[in-house]
């Protein structure tokens, strides 16, 4: 099936998540999507796949104009999408699971389920038991199982959302193989993903995205300093670097191992000094946010030890490590950073050093008018916080630090921002580390924003860590290969 | 006690749990479709009474039964429309609309208080109710405790063994991912909310015009019974077979505390009446005990034979509630 995408447009409020999207996917082939986070993908498919209703453009398919309305109508004309996360039903049978959306009949067809399902899977080598729980098995083995389940629906085209994420190197390799099957078979395979490896090892030909436009498309062999271009954009200067003279170790990491559900990141060592700002660059969901949350004492790792000005912190809580003057600033502002309905003055009392039961108004009045000053944030004192613009949010949660700070953790501390407000930020931020001699830790998926503002880089992929690259001695193509796991040198190979 | 007593009163506790199967059962579908309706009590009150009125005003039980039905349906659709179209919480509203409903039945049933209304007919069933034991307890009772027996296994059928059923279960459990598939999530919430509120409200006329015929206001005893039946939803887990088992036990401990009162002559009578809900709560403990961390940390003292044994048991009676249960789904 020939899938045309013309001139599609999607917007999310303010966010221009597809911008005049036309692409016309071929059958049988591999088709790779490639973008970075936020560059429009995942969008574009659930336009596709009828999760999301595109503001303009058309869809045809072999030719014909169709309008999809929901997945399930998208499957009905043979489009099925894997989810990153498999949308199944975990404390379901297998074989249950797999008859959910089966499009008639009252009764349900056991016997003929079972049989098409061990059918399929045995084609392409998958081994599903119809009688396990679904909640019992693995993220590889749950996608074969969708794989089979769209098939036996009578799917011809298949998006493959980042299936790459969280799977074994076994259970990869019989995706792939399963992918190169159903595109033998003449089916339509969409494989959307960040990874430049993935891209040259698997795809037949793959389109590239960047803030929502489609940059081009490229096909084998691909020139891959071509494509991280494409990826990334091109370097855009934001005037001088400065440095700050470093004085003694505030941060000791030793060895230290943190791990959740998906991924597990181990011997890091890393010093990090007085003034000092380390950059943490890699896709979301690398280790990046463990690692900083481990450092403020949010996350307790397996393994390792966390010095703070020569004390050892390891495994204490946050309110230790604040003490110690640590302080931690969320990406989500709103959830975990401010507390909504409250006003900029209720914060500033929350944040404040007062003592006692009675609020001295006046003197929180005074200091919020002062902070207001100093933080040129657009708002009044009685201003409830969630009425401000992100980039006014973001300036209040930065006049909420306490001066004299040690370590700052901060996660994607300009996200969202125009680019004013970002270069203020940064103005703001490296003051600290001049005047106060804070160290400032932090995680970004901005590489201009890693490489122009750090003193050391830490490339995170898939769960390895590299060494610390001083940013002077690399640029925004180097880093983006390394993200998409291109000469990656770790410090030490993850274990799985 | 003969056994013949005995026969007759254990007949009489599946007679007087129908309405508790019913309204179990009820809640149950709903639950399953991931809509809490917590106005049980209230519906149970408020249809006993209307659907009482109603067949006293027109003699005919037929429109009692189908009055009792359309409030609790009616009840329900409110539950749902203010959870799915006002986006309100569930357990706020259901609360609300408990204690109106209970008030309204007190407050529109004074007319109707203490007067003789018509009682649906005991139907034996011919040839079946000859059978020695069998035969009195299951098949000498009227249709309603008829409709009981075949309920369950019709409900049980419909979840676990349909395809409706298995979308049932799929809208409870994960929206996004049945909607994905196919399923009017929404339309579906509203459809289970409203026939579960529906079996809800035949528990009522089960009970005004059946199993404690009449309307007596405060003193009716109605009050509370829909409490139960919420707590046998969630610890029959979600399931009909198993929440109707504690419906049983339920209507067998409070016929234990009448049978057994003139042999404990120093209990007050009260505790006895009383009994049946704490009791209840204990069982239910311990059915669901497997959930305890201590046990399990016991069981890793016994013998490997004994503890498979047990674990494999406690395994079977631990439920798991939909996991989308009270959570709204929108589209896109």
């Amino acid at each position: 099936m020939e899938i045309q995408l013309r001139h599609i447009h999607k917007t999310f409020g303010p966010v221009h998540a597809n911008d005049d999207i036309t692409l016309t996917i071929p059958s049988g082939a591999i088709q790779g999507l490639l973008g970075e986070n936020g560059a429009g993908k995942s969008t574009l498919m659930k336009v596709l796949s009828g999760y999301f209703h595109p503001d303009a453009g058309e869809i045809l398919l072999d030719g014909q104009p169709v309008t999809i309305h929901s997945p399930a109508d998208a499957l009905r004309l043979g489009i099925g999408m894997l989810h990153q996360d498999p949308l199944d039903f975990p404390p379901m049978k297998v074989l249950d699971n797999f008859m959910v959306g089966y499009p008639k009949g009252l009764g349900l067809p056991r016997a003929e389920a079972r049989q098409a399902l061990l059918d399929l899977a045995a084609q392409f080598g998958f081994s599903l038991d119809p009688d396990a729980y679904v909640g019992s098995l693995t993220v590889g083995e749950r996608q074969q199982l969708e794989i089979v389940r769209l098939l036996w629906l009578g799917a011809k085209a298949l998006i493959f959302d980042e299936p790459t994420t969280g799977i074994s190197a076994q259970q990869k390799e019989k995706l792939f193989a399963a992918l190169r099957r159903l595109a033998a078979e003449g089916k339509t395979v969409i494989f959307v993903t960040h990874k430049l490896e993935e891209v040259e090892m698997l795809c037949d030909r793959v389109a590239v995205l960047r803030a929502g436009r489609l940059v081009g498309e490229a096909f084998p062999p691909y020139d891959l300093d071509q494509l991280v271009r494409m990826m990334f954009g091109k370097a855009v200067s934001k005037g001088e670097r400065v440095n700050t003279a470093l004085g003694k170790p505030v941060l000791e990491i030793k060895n230290l191992a943190v791990e959740d559900v998906r991924v597990r990141i181990q011997g890091v060592d890393l010093t990090v000094r007085e003034g000092e700002v380390i950059g943490l660059a890699g896709m979301e969901g690398s280790g990046q946010r463990h690692l900083l949350r481990a450092c403020a004492g949010l996350v307790r790792p397996v393994d390792g030890e966390i010095w703070i000005d020569g004390h050892n912190l390891t495994g204490k809580s946050y309110h230790e490590f604040m003490r110690r003057g640590v302080a931690y600033v969320p990406a989500a502002r709103l959830e975990e950073g401010l507390v909504p309905t409250l006003t900029l003055l209720e914060h500033m009392i929350l944040a404040g050093e007062q003592k006692g039961l009675i609020i001295d108004r006046q003197a929180a009045l005074q200091r919020t008018h002062e902070r207001i000053q100093t933080f040129s944030i657009r708002g009044r004192p009685h201003s409830p916080i969630e009425s401000l613009s992100g980039g006014n949010q973001q300036r209040a949660l930065l006049a909420l630090l306490r001066p004299g700070l040690r370590l700052l953790l901060m996660e994607h501390p300009t996200r969202g921002l125009d680019m004013e407000s970002a270069i203020w930020v940064w103005d703001t931020l490296k003051r600290r580390c001049r005047e106060e001699r804070t160290a400032i830790f932090f995680m970004s998926s901005d590489l201009e924003e890693i490489l122009h503002y750090s003193d050391r880089i830490l490339v995170f992929f898939s769960g390895q860590v590299s060494e610390p690259i001083p940013a002077q001695e690399t640029d925004v193509e180097h880093l983006g290969q390394l993200i998409g796991g291109r000469g990656f040198q770790p410090v030490q190979e993850a274990t799985p | 006690m003969s056994s013949h007593d005995l026969l007759i009163g254990l007949a009489g506790v599946l007679f007087a749990a129908a309405p508790v199967v019913f309204a179990t059962i009820g809640e149950t579908l709903t639950e399953r479709a991931g809509v809490i309706n917590l106005s049980v009590n209230g519906t149970i009150l408020l249809a006993a009474m209307s659907s009482f009125a109603v067949a006293v005003s027109t003699q005919s039980i037929v429109l009692g039964f189908a009055m009792g039905m359309l409030i609790g349906a009616a009840v329900a659709l409110l539950v749902a429309y203010s959870s799915i179209a006002l986006k309100q919480s569930q357990v706020a509203v259901g609360f609300v609309l408990t204690l109106m409903a209970r008030d309204l039945a007190y407050f529109l049933g004074n007319p109707y208080m203490g007067r003789q209304g018509p009682r649906v007919q005991h139907l034996p069933i011919p040839v079946l109710s000859k059978i020695p034991v069998v035969g009195p307890l299951f098949f000498n009772h009227d249709l309603l405790t008829y409709f009981s027996f075949v309920l369950i296994g019709l409900a049980w059928w419909w979840v676990f063994r349909t395809r409706p059923g298995l979308t049932l279960q799929a809208i409870g459990e994960r929206p996004a991912a049945a909607y994905a598939r196919g399923a009017a999530v929404n339309k579906l919430r509203y459809l289970y909310t409203a026939l579960g509120g529906a079996l809800v409200g035949l528990a009522g006329p089960t009970y005004s015009l059946s199993v404690k015929a009449g309307w007596k206001g405060t003193i009716s005893g109605l009050d509370g019974i829909g409490w139960i039946a919420l707590a046998l939803t969630i610890f029959g887990g979600w399931d009909p077979v198993r929440g109707a088992a504690g419906a049983y036990l339920f209507a067998l401990l409070q016929w234990l505390g009448l049978v057994l009162q003139p042999y404990l002559p120093n209990v007050p009578s009260q505790v006895l009446q009383v009994a049946p809900f704490p009791l209840m709560i204990l069982t239910l403990l311990l059915v669901n005990i497997g959930n305890a961390e201590w046990v399990e940390r016991t069981l890793a003292g016994l013998p490997p034979d004994a503890r498979r044994a047990i674990s494999k048991v406690l395994r079977w009676m631990q439920v798991v509630p939909p996991a989308s249960l009270g959570v709204p789904f929108e589209e896109e």
